[in-house]
Parts: C-alpha cells; sequence; structure tokens
C-alpha cells in the first residue's frame, strides 16, 4: 500500500505559506488534526486487510479476484485506505508538506501497535527498531528545505 | 518465522508497482487545469488509481501470511522506487535529506529483516 507521492505534487500550493489565509494557525492545527485522523484510519484498513487476507482462496486467478471482491473486511479496508489517501491530499493543500509528511510516518507506528495488541504478533527488538528506523526516515523525506 | 520469503516478494513487488502509480497521479495531475471533471476523467489519474488498486492487489496476497507488524514497514520501500521516479521522469533533484531519508527506510528495512527467524 503504497504513499508515497512525488515531492512536487503538494509543493506549489505549499508555496503559499500557511499565512496568506489570514487565519493561519486555525488552518495548520485543522490540518494537523486531519492529517492524524488519516493516521488513524490508515492503520484501521491494514487492520481489516489483514483480517479479510486471511479468506482469500488462491485456488486459481480467479478465485483469488472473485474471493477478494466480495470481501466484506477487504473491500471496507480498501475503502478507508482510499479515503484516507483523499483526506490526506486535501490536507496537504492547506498546510506545508514539511508539517505533514513526519506525521503520516505515525501510521507505522500505529499498525505495529494494533498488530501486536489485536493480531498478538510478536514483538522483538529488531522489529521495533526497524520501525523506528523507518519512521525516522519517511519524517526525513518530508523535511526537505527545498519543498517549502 | 515472521513472515516467509515469498511474502516478502510480494510485498516488494506491491510496493515497486505503487511506486508507478505516484508517478501516474503526478504526470497527470500536471495536466489538470480545473475542476473534479478533468481529473476524474483523465487517463494518467485513471491508470494510476488503476495501479494502486494492482498494487493492493500483491500486498494483500502478501499479508495472507506472516506478521503484518513485520510486512507493513517494508511498504516504506514504496518511497525510495518513489524519489528514484521522481528524479528520473520529473527531474526532481536529490537532496541530502533525500538520501537520508532513503539511507534510514533501508537501513529499518535491513533491522527488521536482521530479526526474522
Amino acid at each position: 500500500m503504497p504513499e508515497a507521492l512525488p515531492s512536487g505534487d503538494a509543493a506549489p500550493r505549499a508555496g503559499r505559506g500557511p499565512a496568506a489565509g489570514g487565519s493561519g494557525t486555525l488552518r495548520r492545527r485543522k490540518a494537523i488534526v486531519l492529517v492524524l485522523f488519516c493516521t488513524v484510519l490508515g492503520a484501521a484498513a491494514q487492520l481489516l486487510l489483514k483480517v479479510g487476507s486471511q479468506a482469500v482462496n488462491t485456488a486459481s486467478l480467479y478465485a483469488i479476484v472473485w474471493s477478494m471482491a466480495t470481501n466484506v473486511p477487504l473491500v471496507s479496508g480498501l475503502a478507508l485506505y482510499g479515503l484516507s489517501m483523499v483526506l490526506f491530499v486535501h490536507a496537504l493543500r492547506n498546510e506545508q508538506l514539511s508539517l505533514l509528511y513526519p506525521l503520516i510516518s505515525l501510521t507505522y507506528i500505529w499498525v505495529t501497535a494494533v498488530s501486536i495488541l489485536f493480531l498478538n504478533e510478536s514483538v522483538s527488538f529488531w522489529k521495533l527498531a526497524g520501525v523506528v528506523v523507518i519512521v525516522a526516515g519517511v519524517a526525513c523525506l518530508g523535511k526537505d528545505p527545498s519543498a517549502a | 518465522m515472521s513472515a516467509t520469503t515469498s511474502s516478502i516478494v510480494l510485498v516488494i513487488v506491491a510496493s515497486f508497482i505503487g511506486s508507478f502509480g505516484a508517478v501516474l497521479l503526478k504526470a497527470g495531475s500536471m495536466r489538470v487545469k480545473n475542476g473534479i471533471r478533468d481529473m476524474i476523467f483523465n487517463p494518467r489519474i485513471l491508470l494510476g488509481c488503476v495501479t494502486y488498486v494492482l498494487s493492493s492487489f500483491f500486498f494483500i496476497l502478501a499479508i495472507r501470511q506472516g506478521e503484518l507488524s513485520f510486512l507493513y514497514p517494508m511498504v516504506a520501500l514504496s518511497y525510495v522506487w518513489t524519489l528514484l521516479w521522481s528524479r528520473l521522469f520529473f527531474g526532481e533533484p536529490f537532496t541530502r535529506n533525500k538520501f537520508a531519508g532513503i539511507a534510514l527506510i533501508l537501513a529499518g528495512v535491513a533491522l527488521l529483516n536482521a530479526g526474522r527467524g
């Protein structure tokens, strides 16, 4: 489930700066809350996809496609994922990429948490270290002075 | 075992396909002048959405077996591909931050895999 967009997408509007509309602080706060909501939606979507994936029938290509298309958790998960992407792009219109990109990487933290809490997945040093380093990496991508 | 090798390969394939979705959306967005109709009927944007669906198809097959907490973070590899295509197709410059981000993502994926077994 890719979230990466070429950085140029949001840059033109972000270039106006958050203060352009007068009530900059409020707009910024709204954008931040919206993106945080997106990360929660994204994690819920992953949980639904994982649950739904267990019922996929891999007997043939037709069986795979049919068992996916008629799978309620899977279709709901994809819909939530799509919704979170649309909301994220909407938030990007009002706020700088460099501020919101690090926030979106919180999804990795939530997914790890729900996997451990609800799917009884294992906890290990390597897994937690890997996620933390990946989150730092994604956050770094947003901290691009040339995009501001 | 947190995930099988085939699950890992499927996630990498999904992230690779998905990165082209981003490229298609970007290419389409540069041609959209105004209005939602312009966007919905743009062939590049439509193809970009189809590409995302195809990427999700492989991702769902990937997470069928193996741990979500191991496989999902590897989706971040799509950022690495996307930065390559951004440079290749749109001439977006590599910056120090992008290099650092790519290095950290690759290191994180390596750490995850170091704990496999």
